[in-house]
């Protein structure tokens, strides 16, 4: 293997972006800026794509259940790894919430359009690898990678 | 076909971005379920919804739609109308009803009639 492609491979980028609980003016803020920096390194249109898609749903979830969060990017030549971290009220039972249409959100959140149960089926459907740990009324940590695809 | 074609032939109120008028429309989604439309909705397409709040112009941003169109007379909430200004997303109301310009726009694109 060409020794250049292995130096470009260790190269990591990251970032780390607060994401405000309950703040849904700004809902959407941190998957723009995410967006724009995986175009800006020409990653290919489909890591782009699938990656705004992740990253969003993770930030509506915490502007829904959580106090407050964090959302850090990895990026390196082969993939994206996206991390959510956030203090809020967790999940009791994590497969019950993976399935589709299955939300726990209130009222005001289901008539903005959001809430619809499909956010974390989403991120899986949309990842090649998705770890997701919680605890109850300390907080949920997720864990999405998307893989570059060379074709 | 661009929205300020379409806004013409289909009588739709522009409420934002005038200047983005020439935006290339080339499909379009129609959806008030905010997952769904960011999961199946694609770039140059026109959104057609009745959310009204500013999360449809972030939305619109994110999955950069050609724009917005508010069905049945809706207004943009206050917010929502700012932030389009501000992000220059063109938001357009229609006096008709979701499945009616959906399937007027459908034909505009696919007929051109």
């Amino acid at each position: 293997m060409n020794p250049a492609v292995n130096e470009s491979e260790n190269k990591l980028q990251t970032y780390t972006f607060e994401v405000e609980g309950g703040n849904f003016n700004a809902a959407g803020t941190v998957s723009t800026r995410i967006k724009s920096i995986l175009k800006q390194m020409q990653m290919p249109d489909d890591v782009v794509r699938r990656s705004a898609i992740v990253c969003y749903e993770a930030e509506i979830n915490i502007v829904s259940y959580a106090k407050r969060g964090t959302i850090h990017l990895t990026v390196s030549p082969d993939k994206v790894i996206i991390e959510a971290d956030d203090e809020g009220q967790g999940i009791p039972d994590i497969n019950l919430a993976m399935q589709q249409g299955y939300s726990t959100a209130n009222q005001q959140i289901r008539e903005m359009g959001f809430g619809a149960g499909m956010g974390l089926f989403n991120i899986k459907s949309y990842s090649d690898k998705f770890d997701i740990l919680s605890e109850v009324e300390k907080g949920t940590f997720l864990r999405i990678i998307i893989e570059r695809h060379i074709s | 076909m661009d929205i300020g074609t379409i806004a013409e032939k289909l009588n739709l109120k522009l409420m934002s971005a005038p200047d983005r008028k020439s935006n290339n429309v080339t499909g379009g989604y129609t959806g008030d379920l905010l997952s769904d439309v960011m999961a199946n909705s694609h770039e140059g397409d026109i959104w057609i919804t009745r959310q009204i709040h500013q999360n449809i112009v972030a939305i619109a941003t994110l999955k950069e739609h050609a724009g917005i169109i508010l069905v049945n007379s809706c207004e943009p909430a206050k917010d929502a109308l700012e932030k389009a200004i501000r992000e220059n997303v063109p938001i357009l109301i229609t006096d008709l009803s979701a499945f009616e310009i959906t399937g007027r726009i459908y034909n505009l694109l696919h007929s051109g009639t």
